[in-house]
């Protein structure tokens, strides 16, 4: 079933179109990997998803609805589509539980005691549960990461949005946000991946998406596009990558 | 590397680097040389003050030890109204400074109004001297013909300081407001926070905190204006001091009254400093 469809999604900075008529259609409890080199349009594309960006044209369809419609109110959209960002964006003054508490307290109004034993409970299968008090500047890159991907699932989003969120880790960090990805795709999550970890692509997504200049040049299964790619764009890309 | 391999001083002490040895001879060297300097200026001064013509008159009336020890205990009473004056218009200037703030920050276009009415306020009690304010105010409300106590000059003096300091304490919250960077709004907005809960729970405490120092500035120059509301009528340290003055024909309550803010403002002052470095460290 369709979760998500884009049709001809563009976004403009002034001059600079980001985005040129994307269309992609992700099914629900797929993972979708979106490659390609810096200034491709991966981020912007995954902030139109959820409207952190204004799509200038084109249509976004979450289950059937147009959510790209000009005056929409974003807010009800932004709760079912989560998203993480690579610089993690913690808030600096809460320490991690407050951070995972604050959006289903505010928006949903529930209390913290009532959402004490399932934070608790994500915490811990993520190994967070001893840093549950801890503030951001008191955790690892890879630590703040994990609560940031907790703090998104506790609004329990329907899909998940990924922007590079191991690019600006240690690298021997890398593997412990990853590991949660795995989970979260045994789970049955419905996820979009911007991503540089091709390995990684490669061994989970459905469907992996090359963008160049704001386009997907080239989509497919994974085994096909790394190793069968049709373009010569993403021969180049891949080449330089691999 | 052995301690042998280590050039320089044979006495090097065991356990310090060289760098180290390096450090603090030069540490104890910058030491004596302001020690030496700031020595030789309190000398001149000690020395070539008395030595001008009017030494003499001015040791009379303004350091005057026996007009000093009568007035002081008085002034130190008069100071409690500073003290009572500065104690609540500083949480009502806050307060105040918050609300023109969020006014600056709206962004529908219903309340564009309000919008406009924090632009004009700061523009125009910034642009105002603070004593015209205390006039104007201090003089012109109670001449309404309002009922005791409504008339006081301590009540209107108090609320033109209120409404002047609340514009630069807004000015303050602004800045701070929008030194947090826009990753933090829009990881609010993603998770489905409403603006208004964006501002409350993740952009007004990081601003507010960040911007401590400047405010902790801005109250210490409310302190001393507090004296300004002298010349509407409560009598506070500095009218006091004129009273004093007056009745013993000396300026040496004036010196009394001066010391009296020192003794706040410098631990204020040199507070605020700590944190503002404190502030500096941590973010390079």
């Amino acid at each position: 079933m369709t979760k998500l469809e884009l049709q001809g999604v563009t976004k403009r900075f002034g001059e600079n179109v980001v985005c040129r008529g994307i269309d992609l259609k992700i099914n629900e409890g797929e993972m979708v990997c979106l490659i390609g080199a810096s200034g491709s349009g991966k981020s912007t594309l995954l902030r139109c998803m959820n409207l952190l960006e204004p799509v200038d044209d084109g249509v976004i369809l979450l289950d059937g609805v147009d959510i790209a419609e000009p005056g929409l109110d974003p807010q009800p959209v932004r709760q079912r589509i989560g998203i993480v960002f690579q610089s993690f964006n913690l808030f600096p003054h809460m320490t991690a539980v407050e951070n995972v508490m604050l959006a289903p307290r505010r928006v949903h109004n529930r209390t913290r005691d009532d959402l004490l034993p399932e934070v608790t409970e994500l915490f811990t299968r993520f190994g967070l549960a001893d840093r549950m008090d801890h503030y951001p500047d008191q955790l690892s890159g890879g630590q703040q990461q994990r609560v940031a991907i907790v703090r998104a699932l506790a609004m329990k989003p329907e899909i998940m949005l990924f922007d590079e969120i191991t690019s600006a880790l240690d690298p021997e960090l890398v593997g412990e946000v990853l590991d949660v990805l795995r989970r979260l795709r045994e789970a049955g999550m419905t996820m979009v991946l911007a991503t540089h970890e091709m390995g990684f692509a490669r061994e989970l997504a459905d469907k992996v998406c090359f963008l160049d200049k704001g386009v997907i040049l080239e989509e497919g299964p994974p085994a096909q596009l790394f190793s069968d790619p049709k373009q010569e764009r993403t021969c180049a890309f891949l080449a330089r990558v691999l | 590397m052995t301690q042998t391999d280590l050039e320089g001083p044979a006495a090097t002490p065991p356990g310090l680097t060289r760098r180290q040895v390096y450090e603090a001879r030069i540490r104890r060297r910058s030491m004596r040389v302001a020690a030496t300097s700031t020595g030789a200026v309190l000398l001149a001064l000690f020395i070539l003050i008395p030595l001008a013509p009017g030494w003499e008159g001015v040791k009379k009336s303004f350091f005057n030890a026996d007009v000093f020890a009568r007035t002081f205990p008085g002034l130190l009473e008069a100071f409690l109204l500073d003290v009572a004056i500065f104690a609540w218009s500083a949480p009502l200037i806050f307060l105040l400074g918050l609300l023109i703030a969020l006014c600056r920050d709206a962004q529908s276009p219903a309340l564009y109004p309000l919008r406009l009415f924090g632009i004009l306020y700061t523009d125009i009690f910034r642009g105002v001297p603070v004593i015209l304010v205390i006039y104007l105010i201090g003089f012109g409300i109670p001449g309404l013909g309002l009922p005791r106590p409504w008339n006081s000059p301590y009540i209107w003096g108090t609320v033109a300081l209120v409404l002047t300091y609340a514009a630069y304490v807004a000015e303050v919250l602004r800045s701070g407001i929008e030194s947090i960077h826009q990753s933090q709004r829009a990881a609010a907005a993603s998770l489905g926070l409403s603006h208004s809960d964006t501002m409350r729970f993740v952009v007004l405490p990081q601003a507010i905190r960040r911007v401590v120092p400047a405010n902790m500035n801005l109250f210490i120059a409310l302190q001393k204006d507090v004296a300004l509301l002298s010349f509407i009528g409560p009598v506070e340290i500095f009218r006091q001091a004129g009273v004093y003055k007056s009745l013993l024909a000396n300026f040496t309550p004036y010196v009394g009254a001066a010391l009296i803010f020192l003794a706040v403002t410098i631990p204020a002052t040199r507070y605020a400093d700590y944190l503002m470095n404190k502030q500096a460290r941590a973010r390079s």
